[in-house]
């Protein structure tokens, strides 16, 4: 059974095994929909709805809004007092995806899909240290939702293409703990995060 | 059979790798394989793929795969190459007994790296927490395969250049990106839901001991970019030979 958990960007691992994509995504929506402002859920149950079968173009919209989320972020960061190794971490990873996000984009074109706007972000971001562990929160998450995701994906194309930005995702993340003097890779499996959790865990960061 | 990889000099992993250099030839061959297979292979492929009607599909006869001006050095251009479904030609259950090998190979490693009294204080602990992850893989991985009605594949015997702790931890670095290459590979190959959520699991962790080892070599954790590059089950094996003891 998924769970809703609290708004916070914690990670809960989430079993997404047998639920169908569009109940999955329904379910999600809803759930997302007693915390969120109907403005910042109508796209989503749109997309859910007037795409039918068309998964893959949902999956690549939903990591499309992680990968904007990521890249204002680390634009954003790199605003701060950023100490030599911490800005070149910032803009290298800022880099990636932005990279992402360009590659997810061009992909849903060409699947005949339409692209998600980028929603307005915001975050408590005030010094080097609230940087580290934000980013950390941030890239756990990306790791978490791009797993969870990619069962759902159909195209082989596509299920490989998540898998080569997963495995940066996932680098970043060890390399941010690593910077916290942090454990790497503190689990021996990553957890999978459901879609609806992960729009809450970024709920905090939509500007209504 | 894959494509050559012409593109791959240009992009090796110089530097921290070079103290390695005892076997050349193989060894230099992953490397190159893991930093150089084309960073956005698959999305080229991919868009490549969506923008001719004719699709992989059920179009008319022959030539409908790859368009030649995509030809691409990445694992999933390779596998697409050997006839269009990734999945055709290998069970869940030969893809779960070959990472099942990786990981008996890893843990092996791993095992020996401890034992050889090189490292100690907050390496060795970090080492040991691979380890670990490590053969939690392998007994999910073998678990799995039972379940599947198959028999694991058994640890082998192996053998590794362990004279340096600088030496051992690149080799480290090498062996785990080239598992999380392996595990890219793979992914698109999987048709059970589940194997394909463990492999996964797997995959992002391997990433995260690649990402570390490398920082500890001085190569960035992201040697590749924005794109990780696949490799495909034939380059792994040959590249893994080496350590295995015949």
């Amino acid at each position: 059974m998924t769970r809703v958990t609290p708004a916070v960007p914690t990670l809960n691992a989430v079993e997404v095994h047998g639920l169908t994509r569009a109940s999955f995504i329904l379910r999600g929506a809803f759930a997302v929909g007693t915390v969120y402002s109907a403005g910042a859920i109508g796209p989503y149950v749109k997309n859910a709805l007037a795409q039918g079968s068309a998964g893959d173009i949902d999956v690549l919209n939903f990591a499309l809004t992680l990968e904007l989320l990521e890249t204002a972020f680390y634009e954003r960061a790199l605003r701060l007092q950023l100490s030599g190794d911490v800005r070149e971490m910032a803009q290298t990873f800022g880099t990636h995806e932005r990279e992402h996000v360009a590659a997810i984009k061009e992909t849903i074109d060409g699947l005949g899909g339409k692209p998600d706007r980028a929603p307005k972000f915001s975050f408590p971001l005030s010094d080097e240290r609230s940087f580290l562990a934000l980013a950390q929160t941030l890239e756990e998450t990306g790791v978490s939702a791009y797993n969870g995701a990619a069962t759902q994906i159909e195209a082989p194309e596509v299920l490989a293409a998540a898998g080569q930005i997963v495995q940066i995702e996932a680098r970043h993340a060890a390399a941010i703990r690593s910077a916290r003097s942090q454990a790497p890779a503190p689990l021996a499996f990553d957890k999978s995060l459901g879609m609806e959790q992960v729009l809450q865990a970024a709920k905090p960061f939509l500007k209504t | 059979m894959h494509e050559s990889r012409t593109n791959a000099t240009d992009r090796e992993p110089a530097g921290a790798m070079e103290d390695l250099a005892r076997d050349p030839g193989s060894r230099k061959r992953f490397l190159k394989m893991v930093g150089g297979a084309g960073a956005a292979s698959a999305f080229a492929v991919f868009l490549a793929a969506c923008n001719s009607d004719d699709g992989g599909g059920g179009g008319g006869g022959g030539g409908s795969a790859a368009k030649p001006d995509v030809a691409s050095p990445g694992g999933v251009a390779s596998n697409r190459d050997r006839g269009g479904d990734p999945k055709e030609g290998t069970s869940d259950l030969d893809i779960l007994n070959y990472a099942l090998s990786l990981e008996n190979l890893e843990t092996s490693f791993y095992g020996k790296v401890i034992e050889s009294g090189l490292f100690r204080g907050s390496q060795l602990e970090l080492i040991k927490k691979f380890a670990d992850n490590e053969r939690q893989h392998r007994e999910l991985l073998e678990a799995t395969v039972e379940k599947l009605g198959g028999k694991p594949a058994a640890p082998k015997k192996t053998t590794f250049p362990l004279s340096s702790a600088r030496g051992v931890l690149a080799l480290a670095a090498e062996i785990e990106n080239g598992g999380a290459a392996a595990y890219l590979g793979q992914a698109n190959r999987i048709r059970d839901k589940e194997v394909l959520a463990a492999a996964l699991s797997i995959h992002s962790v391997e990433a995260r001991h690649a990402a570390t080892l490398n920082g500890l070599v001085g190569l960035p954790p992201t040697p590749q970019g924005s794109f990780a590059a696949p490799l495909s089950m034939e380059e792994v094996l040959t590249t893994v030979q080496q350590f295995i003891v015949s």
